[in-house]
């Protein structure tokens, strides 16, 4: 179980308790947080579960893009060197306290 | 004016087997998608992708399974009208009629909406600036190339269509290449031409570089890109290329009051009716308790939505249950020949 931080563009912060194995986007839909998309539903093959991550210690602690990941973020909106794909992120406990940035928008 | 049993909104894997579905009870159906092609997400998101949960195929890609529903859906002759979109429902005499942005009419007791999460277009620029040049200078698609003959051209991408169309307008413009990173998801042969191509200066390429803004004075002048170092450089520009891939738009069927409940839309589970008459949803747009978004549920709630269009389009018949092994109808229907 870990506690993410959601943070919608708007500045309204969501925090959710979520479980072992699923992934960060996951824990954002089954919540109801607003700001992730997910139209592939997790296969990453739609670019639309984009998050900055803007902590540069939790950057390098993020297990690295896969194959793939980098390739779907150049079809986000505004993709920077410290986007991420949510549905890439399987949460564990060592993600507790990860705090996650949505872009302004996903399409 | 086309006059149909059913229209089905949406090509891909949901919308070919209910079309299927619709032929083995014999009704007829016209297929109407946006995409140039027959498939919809299996085709346009992930044709190599091997696919391992369609009961009875251990494994195919999204293409192999694509092609197989085509084959099955084939004896029936149905319409495929591709590159169009449903724009417009209203509903005369319970019947409803449907237009399409390219001036199709069609006059349908049912609709069928398999429409996935909605049309693929193609993602745009971000920048505000850029909306003014749209369709113009500043294009996200190429009709034709003879426009570009001469001038300076600015390319955003690093998939295929970025790196060919690079690659083909340098023969006769100036090409500017930028993307956001050094590493290209294109082809590897292409990424090797562009290379070659910057490294005899046939082709500006600028890498870790993004839009920030279009300039001009009534015509396009020059865009101005930024790095997430916050340098910024202006290149000359009489047009603009954008190759972003596609992104999911839902477009009209927002407005059809089908109480959507985030981009899904409600249905029934014996049918897979809407909250209209006569409009059914199937496949990735439809919701309802226990919703699953895989190819097989598609399936089953096209086979359903079928027989729950037979009532309207035949009312004064009664549908009748029959197997594909036994009944000879059917098998008439499918041209089998025994």
């Amino acid at each position: 179980m870990a506690k993410i931080k959601y943070i919608e563009f708007n500045g309204t912060e969501h925090e959710a308790n979520v479980a072992n194995g699923l992934s960060v986007m996951e824990g954002a839909i089954q919540n109801d947080i607003p700001g992730i998309d997910a139209d592939c539903g997790g296969g990453m093959s739609c670019a639309t579960c984009h998050v900055y991550i803007n902590d540069d210690e939790w950057l390098k602690k993020l297990p690295e893009k896969e194959m793939g990941e980098d390739d779907m973020l150049d079809q986000a909106f505004e993709p920077k060197f410290n986007s991420r794909l949510s549905c890439q992120l399987i949460v564990s406990d060592d993600l507790d306290g990860l705090t996650v940035h949505m872009p302004e928008k996903q399409v | 004016m086309i006059k149909t049993d059913v229209v089905i909104i949406g090509a891909g894997p949901t919308g070919l087997f209910c079309a299927h579905q619709l032929g083995i009870i014999g009704l007829k159906c016209e297929i109407v998608d946006n995409l140039d092609k027959i498939g919809g997400q299996c085709i346009e998101l992930y044709p190599d992708k091997p696919i391992y949960d369609i009961p009875a195929v251990p494994k195919c890609t999204g293409e192999e399974l694509t092609n197989n529903l085509i084959e099955q859906v084939k004896p029936f002759n149905f319409n495929f009208h591709l590159s169009d979109r449903v724009q417009e429902l209203k509903n005369e005499n319970n019947k409803w009629l449907v237009k399409t942005i390219n001036g199709k009419e069609f006059e349908t007791p049912n609709i069928v909406i398999a429409g996935g999460v909605g049309s693929f277009e193609p993602r745009k620029f971000p920048t505000k600036s850029a909306e003014k040049y749209d369709g113009k200078s500043v294009l996200y698609s190429i009709k034709d190339k003879t426009i570009f003959k001469d001038k300076s051209v600015v390319i955003f991408g690093g998939g295929d269509s970025a790196l060919d169309w690079a690659i083909e307008l340098s023969n006769s413009s100036k090409v500017t290449l930028v993307h956001r990173r050094d590493e290209f998801r294109g082809a590897p042969a292409s990424v090797q031409k562009i290379k070659e191509l910057s490294d005899n200066k046939t082709i500006d390429l600028i890498t870790k570089y993004s839009i920030k803004d279009v300039k001009g004075n009534g015509s396009l002048e020059s865009v101005e890109i930024k790095s997430e170092l916050g340098e910024s450089k202006v290149i000359k520009a009489d047009y603009v290329l954008g190759f972003f891939g596609l992104i999911m738009q839902l477009g009209p069927i927002a407005e059809w009051g089908l109480n959507l409940n985030k981009k899904t839309i409600p249905v029934n589970t014996e049918n897979f009716e809407t909250n209209k008459k006569g409009i059914f949803a199937i496949g990735d747009i439809c919701t309802y308790p226990g919703k699953l978004k895989l190819i097989l549920s598609g399936f089953h709630e096209g086979a359903l939505a079928a027989r729950g269009c037979f009532k309207y389009a035949r009312p004064d018949e009664k549908y009748r249950f029959e197997f594909t092994t036994a009944s000879s109808t059917i098998k008439d229907r499918l041209g089998v020949k025994e």
